[in-house]
């Protein structure tokens, strides 16, 4: 008997297929290129994820069930996937200066983004726990070395060392609450453990894997009290693969949440629900209170997307088609938004500024009057005031809750949501109404130009237009 | 006698996990970890998984605690006068409840019969080994894959943090 792969199989993994060959073509292409030239590479990445879009786009609209319903290509997966295409095209674009200031431009680099990229698109379209946890680990452990790239500075080699601990302690629970799920189901599958628990009713069993699986999960997404790890690492990690780590990965991590917990988990939704509420409240307080005191930049948008996770779970925790909706839409508006608050952050490295300080922004609007307005649109749009993204997603994220009768959890978000605006706006104080210390001068080229008007229109279109995004999501969430 | 045997590898196990965390001197952990594995492998015996066991003896008892070892003596490590943390009470503490709840839950939930595609009798039917290949290449192919890009990128991580010549000269940078 020989087993055969049957072609949808191959065809429903050619995005993921084509981002991984692309990955491995870099390291050989990068042989032949001098070291201090590796910009060809960056152009060589960007050419494989825009071939990957291409070919997600040609079988976006088929439902495939690939490799013994380990892996599906579904709207739901394909939705997340254009998002990382956006995501790793800005992070590309805005990194390469930055990298080269910091000598660590790299053709490992790209390699490491297109590999994170792959694991990010196996998890959001794993439907089976050992492919989700494959993924996981993928992204994770690229994550890691990423972290630590800067290794001449001790900064950067203890994020490294700190994620890698305590990412691999998080993998160890999810993966024992996964354990436990197994013994108690008899099957990975996603759609049969939710048959059998649906079948056989409540077992303590397996709310104890539940357990361990969400708390594994509220680690990848950096949820209170999970969160710690988040500040150091992110505070630590060069200022470009911050701004990808605080928004791809997170966004592949609620994705996987939400497969799991309505596919697998439905039936015990009154379990998780407790427990994500409880989380959500938590994470929205640290987001928004621990940040006020913060007078590093980097540090305070840490605990920002801390925060902004917690917005995200009020969606998780409602849970129902308009749940869903809603954060799915809320990740797609974040990712965008703050990697063009990094942009921002980015440009001002150079020399002699590391830019990282809130400090650092005083009066630049004087000096650069577009780079401070730019900085002023993403800041109104994280903070969530209109006429920005920002507020369009996170009042979806209030009227899913509302509807679903999770009125006071609407309003605590609401209020906290109102009590961070204050650190945003603080920063746009300090650009606007500080007078500079001296010149700033901005680290900037085309690519970047490119990458930030991207996201600044984005950000006002999607916020007086948000329609043709709106109903995109519409069309991809998850069958209830 | 069978139950016999099983209490006794899982007594084991657990106590040398818990040596390999709290001894003082790192060969002694090593050490405690090679008896854990040994007794893992004792226990995938007797659920009938003999392939799996000699693959964990040979993987992580032969290669992977070998490496560790051979970490340890280039290193040189010197043991520390205080080697547990000075909250590790509240840790046990804690630590021992969730472990408490973990029991009772799934004593009251049970995890039954034995379930899923492959437990014993279809394992002896077609044979151990030929068993996990054809499931580890047909049904779960594509994660068996994806644990090939995660060597290859702890591979390639490896020599970016480690290797000398790869951070680019100190001088200026033309960009």
């Amino acid at each position: 008997m020989t087993p055969t792969i049957p072609m949808s199989s191959v065809v429903a993994l050619l995005p993921e297929m084509i981002v991984a060959g692309f990955a491995c073509l870099v390291l050989m292409f990068d042989l032949l290129l001098p070291r201090d030239k590796k910009d060809p590479l960056a152009w060589f990445s960007l050419a494989g994820v825009a071939l990957a879009a291409f070919a997600t786009w040609r079988i976006k609209y088929a439902e495939i069930s690939a490799f013994a319903d380990t892996f599906v290509v579904d709207p739901y997966s394909n939705f997340f996937k254009f998002i990382f295409y956006v995501i790793v095209l800005l992070v590309i674009l805005l990194s390469r200066a930055y990298l080269k200031q910091d000598r660590i431009h790299l053709g490992e680099y790209y390699h490491f983004v297109l590999l994170v990229l792959t694991g990010m698109m196996v998890m959001v379209s794993a439907t089976d726990l050992i492919t989700v946890y494959m993924g996981l680990e993928l992204v994770s452990v690229t994550l890691y070395i990423m972290a630590a790239l800067k290794r001449y500075e001790s900064r950067s080699t203890e994020a490294g060392l700190k994620y890698f601990i305590l990412g691999s302690f998080s993998s160890a629970v999810l993966l024992y609450g996964m354990s436990i799920v197994y013994g108690v189901a008899g099957t990975t599958n996603l759609q049969g453990i939710g048959a059998y628990l649906n079948g056989a009713g409540p077992n303590p069993a397996a709310t104890a894997g539940l357990i361990m699986m969400v708390v594994g999960l509220a680690f990848k997404v950096a949820a209170a009290p999970f969160h710690m790890w988040a500040p150091d690492v992110y505070e630590g990690s060069p200022t470009p693969i911050t701004a990808f780590m605080s928004v791809g990965p997170k966004a592949a991590a609620f994705a996987v949440t939400l497969r799991v917990l309505i596919e697998a988990f439905g039936g015990l939704k009154s379990d998780w629900e407790v427990i994500l509420t409880v989380v959500a409240v938590l994470t929205m307080f640290v987001g928004a209170v621990i940040a006020m005191v913060q007078t590093s930049l980097k540090r305070m948008l840490a605990y920002s997307s801390i925060g902004h996770a917690g917005y995200a779970l009020i969606g998780v925790v409602v849970g129902d088609a308009l749940g869903t909706f809603s954060v799915m839409y809320y990740l797609a508006v974040y990712a965008v938004m703050n990697l063009g608050a990094f942009g921002v952050m980015i440009m001002l490295r150079n020399a002699g500024l590391m830019g990282e300080e809130i400090d650092d922004l005083k009066g630049l609007s004087k000096n650069h009057p577009w780079a401070a307005l730019f900085m002023l649109i993403f800041m109104f749009s994280l903070a969530g005031i209109p006429p920005t993204a920002g507020f369009i997603a996170k009042f979806y994220i209030f009227m899913s809750a509302v509807n679903a009768g999770y009125i006071w959890l609407a309003v605590v978000g609401a209020l906290l949501a109102a009590v961070s605006a204050f650190y945003y706006i603080r920063v746009i104080v300090v650009m606007y109404f500080q007078e500079p210390d001296g010149e700033h001068v901005l680290t900037l080229n085309a690519g970047m130009k490119a990458a930030l008007v991207f996201s600044v229109l984005f950000v006002l279109l999607l916020g007086v237009y948000p329609e043709p995004l709106v109903n995109y999501t519409q069309s991809a969430i998850l069958n209830f | 006698m069978m139950q016999a045997i099983f209490i006794y590898l899982a007594t084991v196990c657990v106590v040398c996990a818990v040596l390999t965390v709290s001894l003082r001197q790192p060969v002694y952990n090593v050490m405690a970890l090679l008896t854990m594995f040994f007794h893992v492998a004792g226990l995938y015996v007797l659920l009938n998984a003999e392939f799996l066991a000699v693959v964990q003896i040979i993987v992580y008892a032969g290669a992977i605690l070998v490496l560790y070892l051979f970490v340890l003596m280039l290193l040189n490590l010197r043991s520390e006068s205080r080697h547990l943390h000075r909250q590790w009470p509240f840790a046990v503490l804690i630590l021992g409840s969730v472990a408490a709840m973990l029991v009772g839950a799934m004593q009251a939930g049970g995890f039954g019969l034995p379930t899923g595609e492959a437990p014993a009798q279809v394992i002896q039917a077609v044979g151990n080994t030929e068993s996990i290949g054809l499931t580890l290449y047909t049904d779960y192919l594509l994660p068996f894959e994806l644990a090939s890009l995660v060597l290859l990128v702890a591979m390639i991580g490896a020599i970016v943090l480690t290797k000398k010549e790869l951070i680019q000269d100190h001088g200026e940078e033309q960009s």
